[in-house]
């Protein structure tokens, strides 16, 4: 093999191992006896999982993600989907909805926090689950209505023309043959939305109180205060959960 | 049989003074056309003509600036696409990739509230009657270009329009598959009993399949009429290059008089006088050697290609004048020419087509 390709194999694989070391890192952390996070003692212990899946807080804040999470696909899939079918006439009007519907893709975090925060409480829902999930449909949609629109910019407009032509109205033209055929895109929207919403942090710490907290607000403030590897053993759980995910995924394609 | 296969009662289609401009630029120009019910219509033309424009302002895809569209007396011209109740089969067939063939065909039926059971029977006699009915389960993406278009035309026709419009329905099928189909959409258009309009840019195809041809130019018509009208009685330059070759001379008409430059010959006096192009296709054209008896009228020059073509023989001849002649002769009773002959090229006067020079 030429020289070139051993260095550039060298090259990537230094560059993949700094990219998945930190990620990889925390496994053997959680099955160490040390107490403190960062301070390996080199003995084995599957102790903070003991405490992980026994004490209150973390199963409630799983409940709590899962049930956040699921509203927000729910509700952004839909929204973002009706958006992105909505924008396929590129009328004047259009062109700004979709300027407010994406601004939350590039305006910091932070100012979304601080204003949900205060609208939230406006509007009776500081602290809630629903607060949570209008929050998060809201950082969603835009990620739905992107992956949507790519998608539905695929399906050829000729085939609502057919369906047109063999007596469906405009509703049923879009329900039985461009949403079927955008599929792909609201699925991945609806990945996206989920994502999004699963590991929201910054947003989240705002609207959340100790009842409504879900596991990144939850993993945030244990950080802040008792760095106990409970943590690690949560991030290697939830690196299985994503790997399975994943795999899942790669499989349903190459059996597409 | 069941009630299901009664046919379709054709429509009558007019269009009165139809126009459509994108962006400024008129697309489709003042197009009036009257079919009587079971007539075929091709519409023929050079891409950009306006022939799928006026397809789809008929179908209701676009609605036209100005002018009115009639389906068997009943304006339709701001009726939505889906209420039309007309046949479209699509340049690229747009079956729906997600539904099987059969599914495709049922699709319009259960639009129609058709039960679900009748829907399936009827499009399985719809494909029946395309030779499809075994492959009904099959996805479109699992059938063959000429076995799709057969899925599209079925699901085109099962709901019974009395007027179906094909946007070039064989364009994208091979020469020979092309031809199986002319035959067959020709024998179900008969079978179905329903008005058909088509759009294409080949010109076999419209003079094997219709009773009656558009040809289309910059938005406009530039003659409608029977083939044999258009082949024959061109109404100016275009429609005539259009339909088949034709050899082309300048000159001026007195009379039953055409001169040209520095030789005469006979017009029928129908012919419009003043500056005119004179046209003889090439198979109305006779080429004699010259010296022989009869090479005392016609343009001399000389052979300089001779092309055998099985039935036919081609014959270029540069003019001695200037210019060149093509003469198509019966290979077995015409003369056995070779190249750098000197001949004659010679035409009957009721086969010289004479049109009034145009400003083009």
């Amino acid at each position: 093999m030429p020289l070139r390709h051993v260095a550039l194999g060298f090259v990537s694989a230094v560059v993949g191992l700094f990219l998945i070391l930190p990620t990889l890192y925390i496994v053997p952390l959680s099955f160490d006896a040390s107490s403190t996070l960062g301070v390996p003692s080199g003995q084995w212990s599957t102790r903070w999982y003991a405490e992980l899946f026994t004490e209150r807080d973390w199963a409630l804040a799983a409940s709590n993600s899962l049930q956040v999470a699921s509203l927000t696909t729910v509700l952004a899939t839909a929204l973002g989907t009706a958006l992105a079918l909505g924008l396929r006439a590129k009328t004047r009007i259009g062109v700004m909805v979709n300027g407010f519907a994406l601004a939350p893709m590039i305006v910091p975090a932070v100012i979304i926090g601080v204003g949900m925060y205060g609208m939230l409480i406006w509007w009776g829902l500081g602290g809630t689950l629903l607060g949570l999930v209008i929050a998060h449909t809201v950082l969603a949609i835009p990620f739905v209505a992107v992956a949507v629109s790519s998608s539905l910019s695929q399906v050829d407009p000729d085939y609502e023309k057919a369906a047109a032509s063999l007596g469906a109205p405009p509703w049923k033209q879009v329900t039985k043959v461009v949403l079927p055929l955008a599929a792909p895109g609201i699925a991945a929207g609806a990945l996206f939305a989920f994502v999004t919403s699963w590991d929201e942090v910054v947003v989240s710490i705002f609207l959340a109180n100790t009842h409504s907290r879900t596991l990144p607000v939850l993993m945030w403030t244990q950080v802040r205060t008792e760095v106990t590897p409970t943590l690690a053993a949560l991030g290697t759980c939830l690196l299985a959960l994503s790997t399975l995910a994943l795999a899942a995924m790669q499989l349903l394609k190459r059996n597409k | 049989m069941t009630g299901s296969s009664t046919l379709a009662a054709p429509s009558a289609l007019t269009l009165t003074s139809v126009g459509k401009s994108f962006h400024g630029e008129r697309a489709v120009d003042d197009i009036s056309l009257d079919l009587t019910p079971g007539e075929f219509l091709t519409m023929l033309g050079p891409s950009g003509s306006g022939k799928t424009t006026t397809l789809n302002l008929i179908a209701g895809f676009l609605s036209p600036d100005t002018g009115s569209i009639t389906l068997d007396g009943k304006d339709i011209t701001t009726i939505a696409p889906h209420r039309r109740g007309i046949g479209v089969v699509f340049q690229n067939y747009a079956l729906f990739p997600h539904m099987s063939a059969l599914q495709n065909v049922a699709f319009s039926l259960e639009m129609r509230g058709v039960r679900r059971k009748d829907a399936q029977r009827q499009a399985h006699e719809a494909l029946e009657l395309v030779q499809l009915a075994h492959l009904g389960k099959r996805l479109p993406k699992q059938l063959s270009g000429g076995q799709q278009q057969r899925v599209a035309l079925a699901r085109s026709f099962v709901f019974k329009p009395g007027l179906l419009l094909m946007d070039e329905p064989l364009g994208a099928l091979d020469k020979r598959l092309r031809e199986d189909m002319q035959l067959e959409i020709m024998r179900l258009g008969r079978e179905l009993g329903c008005t058909i309009v088509s759009v294409t840019h080949d010109q076999e195809e419209a003079l094997v399949m219709s009773d009656r041809i558009a040809i289309y130019r910059g938005g406009r018509i530039a003659q409608l009429g029977t083939a044999e009208d258009l082949y024959e009685r061109p109404s100016n330059l275009f429609v005539a290059d259009f339909m088949g070759e034709a050899n082309r001379l300048e000159g001026r008409v007195d009379g039953t008089t055409f001169t040209g430059e520095g030789w005469s010959c006979r017009v029928p006096s129908s012919a419009p006088t003043g500056a005119v192009h004179l046209l003889v296709r090439p198979e109305n054209t006779s080429v004699v050697s010259d010296g022989t008896s009869s090479a005392a009228t016609g343009l001399s020059g000389q052979v300089i290609e001779a092309i055998y073509l099985g039935g036919t023989r081609k014959y270029v001849v540069r003019l001695s004048h200037g210019g060149r002649f093509e003469a198509r002769t019966s290979a077995r009773s015409g003369p056995d020419l070779t190249v750098g002959d000197a001949v004659r090229v010679q035409w009957k006067p009721e086969h010289a087509i004479v049109l009034p020079a145009e400003a083009s």
